[in-house]
């Protein structure tokens, strides 16, 4: 079955097709995305213009290392995804992925982006790095609230995406308060936040994926990567759902 | 625990103990130091099942309080008594000394936690987990990461609370001097320092960067608190602490405080919380003690104190013994309880993490403390420094226990 997927997966990208095969095994996790905020301006994109601009920023966490990593990472897939559900939209991913970024690093180049990619929907992944360089937690939210703002100031609607479950290091990176502070944020700003830990935490402790394996090969994470697309393409939809649903003006 | 030196005076609250004995501790300060030792080891295993059950999962406070607060109480019990006997120099001497012993403890941790990572990240080599390989540049230069952590600036996960320790007994000598002559004033004084530290945003530095993550400057407030109840203030406030309007107070914000605590644990409960409650409460800081924590910590205390009182027959039972032990000899079964954590962690990553493993951890983890308290004291007892014994002076150090 594993084998079966990654042939599939990596079969699915070789042909540049949107025929991605959905793995059942990342349903499991479903139920910790759950429908939370609407994407307004991901709705009226997807809706008016048939065009929908996706920029992820984030850190190492947001790519796979060694050949053709980018195109198994879940930007590329998301990508793929997207094109598949939404079959009249134009569907653009675009990258600004570094490693070893800070969420404050990150934030100095959100008004680039927002004048040269002009998203809808802005994908911002953080956390780790700033809990392994010991950012006050302080510090953090006050920088995630500033993104979030000026995210929204320039047109695109924000899903925020924090930390990777990772049983090894667990002992030695202190996510706990990055990852509350996020949460809260998340809350009081109205948007909403793809638990990537909890996912990934919740797959470990069934089994779906072995997250202690210490191979280099690309294969599990590729797999894992192509989940967390898939969990964040049901994201975007239920987002756009709930916008349909009460559609409110865009503040 | 705040009534200690109350029931210290009249024999009939211990009738079978003579009153040297009465006068020498409060085995509830003991007792819960050892079950916050616990619970400390039991938090700091990464996803444990065990730690569910403990405090911080039902309330704003957790076991990080208590140690403080306790640890506040035991200095100033132990080192008031040394400066009103031996004068100023002589107890903040030993108090430096301590301090020192706490220092080189953290260290020994340290090299502990070095060699964990080190082997960890001979061996990581998930493509996955690039981002979290951040961790190990620490090995790759060691010439900043040893003098940053000598310098009690880079303190690794787990291990903050030493530090803020010894930082609070570096500063203590002076302050007990002044809760001896004035209790009032220190403890305002504390308090004052407190709101400052809230207003100001002052902190130490960190590395690489940040600040501490217990703010000393705003955890003292515990400690002090604890130095002043020891002090003479615990019977000050004593029939204010038993009042049955405070106790219902307590009662009340224990209940709300679990309720918050729930809509963490279950997201689907967070809507039952009004926004602006939320907008008022979050984020409830751990660095800077929380007002929120003190309050939730202060209440538990009340209903302990309400309920528990130090005559209490129980404390003598053998079921609370290897508590009493563990809380008795703090700093080693600290050090063991962070070190088992790291084991702890290391089994379930190595070995399994299957719930049955997770148990079996946790409660062999808390077996070992024990049994480590056991022969620490097997060990003082050898060396002819038990309580019991008549050597010189009694040691401030040992009397009962340590600070």
């Amino acid at each position: 079955m594993r084998e079966w997927t990654a042939v599939a997966v990596t079969v699915a990208i070789c042909l540049g097709s949107a025929e991605a095969a959905e793995s059942p095994d990342c349903a499991v996790a479903a139920h910790l995305v759950g429908p939370q905020f609407p994407l307004p301006r991901v709705a009226a994109a997807v809706d008016k213009t048939r065009q929908l601009d996706v920029v992820v920023v984030g850190a190492g966490s947001s790519t796979l290392a060694g050949p053709g990593g980018t195109d198994l990472a879940y930007p590329a897939r998301l990508q793929v995804i997207l094109s598949k559900r939404l079959p009249s939209v134009k569907i653009k991913v675009a990258t600004n992925v570094k490693p070893r970024r800070s969420a404050a690093e990150m934030t100095e180049i959100f008004e680039k982006i927002l004048m040269d990619e002009k998203p809808s929907l802005v994908v911002w992944q953080s956390g780790t790095v700033d809990a392994i360089s010991g950012v006050e937690p302080e510090d953090y939210r006050a920088t995630l609230e500033e993104g979030v703002e000026m995210l929204q100031a320039g047109g695109s609607d924000v899903v925020l995406m924090n930390m990777q479950y990772s049983p090894r290091t667990e002992s030695m990176i202190a996510i706990q308060a990055y990852a509350d502070n996020m949460r809260l944020v998340a809350q009081q700003r109205e948007v909403p936040l793809f638990d990537r830990f909890a996912i990934m935490k919740h797959w470990s402790e069934l089994g779906t994926f072995d997250l202690y394996g210490a191979s280099r090969k690309l294969e599990t994470a590729a797999r894992i990567h192509d989940c967390i697309a898939q969990l964040l393409a049901d994201l975007v939809r239920d987002g756009i759902k709930l916008s349909q649903e009460n559609p409110k003006p865009i503040q | 625990m705040l009534e200690s030196r109350k029931a210290s005076t009249p024999q009939r609250a211990a009738p079978s103990a003579s009153a040297e004995t009465a006068s020498k501790r409060d085995l509830r300060l003991d007792l819960f130091r050892g079950i916050a030792l616990w619970l400390i080891f039991l938090d700091h295993i990464p996803s444990n099942v065990v730690s569910w059950a403990t405090i911080r999962n039902f309330g704003f406070s957790d076991a990080a309080e208590i140690f403080i607060f306790i640890s506040g109480y035991t200095a100033a019990f132990v080192y008031g008594r040394a400066m009103r006997d031996r004068g100023f120099i002589i107890s903040s001497a030993r108090i430096l000394k301590r301090a020192w012993q706490i220092y080189v403890a953290h260290m020994f941790l340290f090299v502990i936690y070095m060699a964990e990572i080190a082997y960890v990240s001979s061996t990581f080599e998930n493509p996955l987990y690039h981002e979290e390989m951040g961790i190990f540049d620490f090995l790759k230069q060691p010439d900043v990461t040893l003098i940053q952590a000598l310098l009690l600036k880079f303190k690794p996960v787990n291990m903050d609370v030493l530090p803020l320790y010894i930082v609070l007994l570096l500063g203590f000598p002076p302050l007990l001097w002044l809760l001896l002559k004035q209790p009032t004033l220190a403890l305002v004084s504390s308090a004052v320092l407190y709101a400052l530290t809230w207003h100001f945003g002052w902190n130490l530095p960190a590395y690489p960067s940040g600040s501490w993550w217990f703010n000393p400057f705003a955890w003292q407030l515990l400690f002090v608190l604890g130095a002043w109840c020891a002090q003479g203030g615990a019977e000050r406030i004593g029939r204010f602490i038993r009042s049955p309007v405070l106790i219902a107070l307590a009662i009340i914000y224990l209940v709300f405080a679990f309720a918050i605590v729930m809509t963490w644990s279950f997201p689907l409960l967070a809507a039952f919380v009004p926004k602006w409650l939320g907008e008022v409460m979050y984020p409830i800081d751990k660095v800077n003690l929380d007002v929120l924590r003190l309050a939730h910590f202060l209440a538990l205390a009340a209903i302990t104190v309400r309920f528990i009182p130090a005559s209490w027959p129980g404390l003598q039972s053998v079921w609370f013994r290897p508590a009493i032990l563990c809380g008795q000899h703090s700093l080693e079964i600290f050090c063991l309880g962070i070190f088992l954590s790291f084991a702890g962690h290391f089994v379930f990553n190595e070995i399994s993490d299957a719930v049955f493993v997770q148990v079996l951890v946790s409660a062999g983890g808390i077996a070992i403390m024990c049994a480590g308290a056991a022969l620490i004291s097997w060990y003082k007892r050898i060396e002819g420094r038990s309580p019991g014994s008549r050597s010189k002076p009694p040691d401030a150090d040992l009397a009962g226990g340590e600070a």
